[in-house]
Parts: structure tokens; sequence; C-alpha cells
């Protein structure tokens, strides 16, 4: 794991390696973890990462919140962490200020919409919003005629249908029917649904690098502890090969997640070199999330397929975060066309801008 | 916990930039004047000692070496872009572009100072070419199987036997070598090899032509008989080479040649498909340049690395691991492509050409180097698996 150099990430480290262990939340199937860690991590502040002192949070910068969310993702918790601290961020943006609790972005997908009336009422479905049903209120973006609003809604004016991803943490379709936001505000220029996505999508690329971290060194351990043929399966020429290829999707996924997160750490705007790079670590991080997984399974054997092992709390949350803001074929198509509008002597340059 | 992989997001600092547009202005200007042709990867000479001259000229070559022995103390982050362009552009770097990556740092770190003083100002001018002699017939990726010896004699060695595969000797100065001086001992099989700076074109040395199934005629077989190299080109320790060979391979793997020798037909595919693409092409090409992005932030990072003074051997073979793979399946997904392409695309011609032959190129990408084998034994190694 990569030595943390920065207190948010080490604070956040150490709640975590108390309060959401992998194999003690594995065991306890009732949940009595998730409290106690969403207290902890609440009162450190660490859900509203991304909102300024003056709107109640705890002004951490973007990049301190980045490599936060790398942290959780090598925990694979299944807290609305990151969407609170994407709630947090898309209400700032706005200058709205964020309540206490639980919240979650919407729309979670590029193709949902949710339109502002002529009387400021909501209305739009969103699907595969995630921890929907565990959030108090909503932070979503919106089309008016005359622009794009950002708004602050009391989650229970909106019906939620519980569904659940792959990796059973909740992922739920909320339908909005003229609903009154608590607060609604104009969107700064430049800040569209498109740009919500990319900030979605970094925040995803480095849950899943995360979690193809963890993956990796719980597969190396297995490899260097399992014995057949009278020998550990580490010592097998195919067994290594396997895991140095689970290490390069590591990490690239890694690469393409924290290139993503500095460069909108970095940028005045969403702009095409940002497009550039969220883009291509959703699409690259999804990729090796499916490839990276498959591996570590493979190694683990029959063990890593029972519910009893942890291996799945990482391997099947990676798989399902690659769905929300946008999959990687979503994002492949648009990447593609952006590409091609620009034309064939402007791609390199593109490229090595970076 | 195990591994712990960083690859920091370092950005290439202004002067980079900078020297990015000198770089482009160069080659725009080498390509308008003909020197080569930027469409046409699959040309007859990648030769050209003139371009070779005028890239020395601009002190883009040993860049990053001493000024005492030509070179410009600027940084690895400034040859990486160097590096980068060049390669875009498909520019004939071949006589160079072995001495400036691995020749001249191995000279740099081993060589004699008489011999440091004559040799590297002139790879720093882009007059000479170095080739690499460490494969044999029976010694590929085993390396500590070659047996090409060299006894000693009066004043130096006396070399037989055959290197194979080794690229650029017909058209090399010098040869850097690795030959048996010793047998190998019971609890070092890696012990007995010395490595050697070779002067080419000389009696003794007999280089023959190998063709490639590309068409072109790139590496060769090299027979030595009673060739005489003297005491002061021995390089380094003898009998302890697979120290030296070993740390210099780091210097060819993670670079941007490791991902970009088919580069080209992604461009093309580009150009051919026009700005308004079909949803599948527009998802492969989406696809590959969310790969091409990433491999290409990895491997500037570990340019820092290097920058920095560390030795990123587990990341460096990642790269070049990733890099070979897609540089190799490029050409075959650009092909699958490219069948949706308008029969009337202007540059339909070009696109099928450079196919073909990126197609022939891509078998040899994951052998030349070191093979992914090799690799993924390395990145085991690094992970502690052996
Ligand atoms: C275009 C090109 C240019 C080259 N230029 C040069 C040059 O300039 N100088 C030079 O010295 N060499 C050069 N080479 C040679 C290159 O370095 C060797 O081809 C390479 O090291 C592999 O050796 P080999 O061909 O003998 O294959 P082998 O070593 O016989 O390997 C055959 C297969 O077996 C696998 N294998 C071998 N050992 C192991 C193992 N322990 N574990 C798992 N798999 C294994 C290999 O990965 C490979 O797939 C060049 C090669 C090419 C293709």
């Amino acid at each position: 794991m990569a030595e943390s150099d920065n207190i948010v990430v080490e604070t956040a480290e150490k709640i975590f390696a108390d309060l959401a262990d992998p194999q003690t939340i594995n065991n306890d199937k009732k949940g009595s973890w998730q409290a106690p860690l969403w207290r902890a991590l609440s009162e450190a502040g660490l859900p509203l990462s991304w909102v300024p002192d003056d709107l109640g949070g705890s002004g951490a910068s973007l990049a301190d919140g980045f490599a936060l969310l790398n942290a959780a993702g090598r925990f694979a918790v299944a807290v609305p962490l990151a969407e609170t601290m994407l709630a947090g961020w898309l209400l700032a943006q706005a200058r709205i200020a964020s309540p206490e609790g639980e919240m979650t972005v919407l729309p979670a997908s590029p193709r949902d919409r949710i339109t502002v009336d002529a009387d400021g009422a909501l209305s739009g479905r969103c699907r595969g919003v995630p921890f929907a049903k565990a959030a108090k209120h909503f932070a979503l973006l919106a089309h008016a005629r005359d622009g794009v609003s950002i708004a602050l809604v009391d989650a229970s004016k909106a019906r939620t249908e519980s569904g659940l991803n792959v990796g059973y943490d909740h992922s739920d379709t909320v339908t909005l029917d003229k609903v009154q936001p608590v607060t609604i505000k104009a969107a700064p220029k430049g800040l569209d649904q498109t740009a919500m996505m990319l900030m979605g999508g970094v925040a995803r690329s480095l849950q899943i690098a995360g979690a193809l971290e963890s993956m990796l060194d719980i597969s190396v351990r297995y490899s260097n502890e399992r014995v057949a043929f009278e020998k550990k399966i580490s010592k097998f020429q195919a067994v290594q090969h396997n895991l140095a290829r689970l290490a390069g999707e590591s990490a690239a996924a890694l690469a393409a997640a924290t290139s993503a997160a500095d460069a909108i750490a970095n940028a005045k705007s969403f702009d095409d070199a940002v497009y550039l790079e969220a883009a291509a670590a959703k699409i690259r991080c999804a990729e090796a999330a499916e490839k990276g997984g498959g591996i570590a399974h493979q190694v683990h054997g029959a063990i890593g397929f029972t519910i009893e092992h942890i291996l799945h709390r990482y391997s099947l949350r990676a798989l399902a975060w690659r769905d929300d803001f946008g999959s990687e074929s979503y994002w492949a198509v648009e990447l593609g066309k952006l590409v091609a509008s620009r034309g064939a002597d402007e791609l390199w340059p593109l490229v090595a801008s970076r | 916990m195990t591994a712990a992989l960083r690859f920091d997001p370092i950005r290439l600092p202004e002067k980079c930039e900078q020297l990015r547009k000198e770089v482009r202005a160069f080659l725009a200007e080498e390509i308008a004047a003909g020197t080569f042709d930027p469409h046409k990867p699959n040309r007859e000479d990648t030769d050209v000692p003139e371009f070779s001259r005028k890239v020395g000229a601009r002190g883009w070559l040993g860049m990053t070496w001493p000024k005492k022995y030509g070179g410009q103390e600027r940084s690895f982050l400034e040859r990486y872009v160097v590096t980068e362009e060049m390669r875009v552009a498909n520019a004939p770097t071949r006589r160079f572009f072995v001495a400036d990556r691995q020749s001249g740092p191995v000279l740099l770190k081993y060589a004699p100072e008489h011999i440091k003083m004559d040799i590297l100002p002139r790879i720093c001018r882009g007059e000479i070419c170095f080739a690499i002699g460490m494969s044999e017939p029976n010694s590929g990726s085993d390396l500590f199987a070659a047996k090409t010896r060299a006894t000693k004699t009066d004043g130096g060695y006396l070399i037989n036997g055959t290197k194979i595969w080794t690229s650029s000797a017909h058209i090399a100065d010098y040869m850097i070598a690795i030959f048996r001086t010793s047998p190998p001992t019971k609890e070092n099989r890696r012990h007995g090899l010395t490595q050697f700076l070779v002067k080419m074109k000389q009696p003794g040395i007999k280089v023959n032509p190998i063709g490639q199934i590309t068409g072109q005629y790139e590496f060769n077989e090299v027979v030595f008989t009673d060739f005489f190299v003297p005491d002061d080109h021995v390089l380094g320790e003898v009998d302890g080479a697979w120290k030296q060979a070993t740390s210099e391979l780091a210097y060819e793997r993670s670079g941007p040649e490791r991902f970009l020798e088919t580069y080209y037909v992604l461009t093309e595919l580009v150009r051919a498909v026009g700005p308004d693409p079909d949803t599948r092409s527009a998802e492969g090409i989406g696809r590959l340049v969310a790969q091409l992005h990433t491999m290409r932030r990895m491997s500037v990072s570990v340019a820092g690395m290097l920058q920095a003074g560390k030795e990123p051997v587990v990341e460096a073979s990642i790269v070049k691991d990733i890099g070979t793979v897609w540089e190799q399946q490029l050409p075959h997904r650009v092909r699958d492509l490219a069948a949706f392409v308008e029969e009337t695309a202007t540059n339909r011609e070009t696109l099928e050409r450079q196919l073909d032959f990126a197609i022939k190129t891509a078998p040899k990408l994951t052998i030349q180097g070191g093979t992914t084998e090799v690799l993924r034994g390395i990145i085991a190694r690094g992970l502690g698996l052996r």
C-alpha cells in the first residue's frame, strides 16, 4: 500500500483500519458496523471534505479528498462516503450549505435528466443512484429553460425504489415528481452534467484503483500461503505471471485515476484536457477491474468464490463502480467522438499535452 | 502490505513544452524537405546519416550526459519529450537511437576516460551507430547461457563465436557485447561474462544479414573469428557483466518507444473515420486513446522516478509489459475498426499500407528488449514471489 503522507488520508486509514476491517464486516451479516463507522467518519469531518468551512464542511483540498477516496477503495468501504463527498462538492459549487448526514448525488448516469418546472419544482427519474436509500438529502443537477441549476432536496420528498448493484450495495431508482427543493441556485458557468459525471467518474476510478491494490495484496499473500503439489502456488510460473498482470492492471488503474484527480485538482475548468484525463481514467479503471478482478479470483481458487472470503468485497465493488457516472463504453464513445471531431493531427498534441 | 506500486502524476515542466515545440518545428522542416515521410513507417532505409547529424547538431543526443563529453546536462524529462516526438513522427532514428539510449550510458559508467573522450562526443554529434551484442543462437532470454569466448592474449582478448539478432550490426561502428571470459561457477551461473566495446568493420568480424517477416532487414548474425579486442576495451568488471547488463536493460524498458512503435495506425484510423464517426468506431477509438493516455502517464511517471535518481525496476517492467502488448494489439484493433471505414476515405490506401506493415511488425514487439514472459518474471520477483 502506498504510504500516506497526508493527514486526511492518515485519519481515514486509521478509522477504516479500526472500524472497517473487511473480515469483521464480512462476518457481520446484520450490518451493525455501519453506524459506528459513519459516526467516526462524520466526527472527523470526512464526508464533507470538499465543503468549505463557511458552508458547514471541513474544507479539504480536492487533491486530499481524492486521496481519501483512493484509501476508501483500498478498504472497499460500503458507506456513502464518496457519495456524500460528491454531493457536498456539488452543492458548494452553487454556494449551498451542506446539511448533516448521508447524502448522494443525482443523476448518477449521464443519460438521466432532471428538469426544473416553471414553478421551480423538480421532476425526473434517475436510475442506479448509489446509496439513495440511505441518504437524508440529495444534491442534484437539474436542467431549467435558462440553464443548469444545483439543488438540495429532502430525500423523503422523492420516491425511491430499492435496488442492489453487483457489489450488494444500494443502487436505487429515484423518481422526482414535482418536488420542491430545499434550496436551488444557478450552477456556475461550465459546471454542467458532463462535468458532474467526470467528477463522479474520477471518484469511482480512485475507488476502483484502491480496490485493485488490495486485491493485488491479498492475492500475493494468498499465493505465498497456499500450498499445492507440495509447493507454494506462488512458485508456479503461471501463477507468477498472472500476478504480474494483476500488478500491471492495478498500476494502470492507479496511474490513470491519480493522474485524472491531479488534473481536476489543478484545472480551472472541465476543459478538453480534463475530459481526456477523466474519461480515460474511467475507461481504463473499468477495464482493469474486469481483468484484474478476474485474475485475483483465479489465484484464489474456489475459496475466493465463497461469501465468507473478503475477496468479493473488493472484486464485486470494483465491478459495480464501473457502472456509476457513465460506463466505460459510454465514455469511450464520447471520447472517441471528441478525438474524431478534433481530427487526426490533433490526437498526439492532445495526448502529449498532459 | 506487499505491493508498493506508485505512479505519481508528474507533469512535464514548462521548459519541456518549449523543447517540444522546437522538436516539432524541426521535424516539420525535415518532412517538408523530404528527408523522411511520416506516413511511411515501412520505408526502405531507416538509417539516414544526415538526419542523425542534424539531430546531433541540435543538441538532442546525449542530452543528459556531462558537457565535457559533448552532452547537454539536461533532464531525463527533456530527453523523454525528444524521444516521443521523434517516435510519433516516424523519424529515421536508427543510426543514433541505441547509442543515445543505452550504449552511451554504459560507456559513461564503465569505459576508461580516453575512450569516453573519444566516443561520447561523436555519439552526441550523431556520427556513430551502436549495436548491442547480447543474444546468441542458444542464448536469448537465458543471457547467461552465452558461449562466445573472449580468450586472454597479449594486450587484449581474442573473440570467437556468434552473436545473433543484432539490430543495426550492418551499419554499426561499435558494438557493446558480452563474451564469456570464464566458465560459470557452481554457486553462480551468472558468473564469467564480461562486457566489451567492439570496434566493428574490421577483419575478424563478419556480419551476415537476416531478413525479417516485415520484408525489412534490420538484424544480423555477427560471426567473430580470432577477433582482437584490446584490454582497455573491457567495460567494467571482468566476469561480472551480469550486474551491468541487467541494469543496462532498465534504460530500455519504460520509454515512449515501448508503446509507440505502431502508433501511426491509430492516427491514420482517426483520419479515415473523419469528424463524425459511427458509434462502433468512436468507441474503439475512445478505448485505444484511453489506454494510450494511461500508458503514457505511467511512462512519464517512470521518467520522473529516473530523474529523481530512483531505480524503478518493477515499474519500468510493468510499463514495458503493458506497452508492448498494447502496441502489438493495436494494429489488429485498428484493422478490425477499419473494416467500417468508407471506401471513399482519402487516406484509405495509406491506412491499408500502414496496417499491412504494422501487422507484420507486431509479432516482434513482445520479444525485442526482453520477452513478456521474462519481464513478468521480473515483476513477480518485485512482488516477492521468487
Ligand atoms: C526485432 C528484434 C531485434 C533484436 N535486437 C537485438 C539486439 O540488437 N541485440 C541482441 O542482443 N538481441 C536482440 N534481439 C534478441 C532478443 O533480445 C531475443 O530474441 C530475446 O531475448 C528472446 O530470446 P530468444 O529469441 O532466444 O527466445 P527464447 O529465449 O528461446 O524464448 C522463446 C520463448 O520461450 C520463452 N521463455 C524462455 N525462457 C523462459 C523462461 N525462463 N520462462 C518463461 N518463458 C521463457 C520466451 O519468453 C519466449 O516466449 C532482437 C530481437 C528482435 C525480435
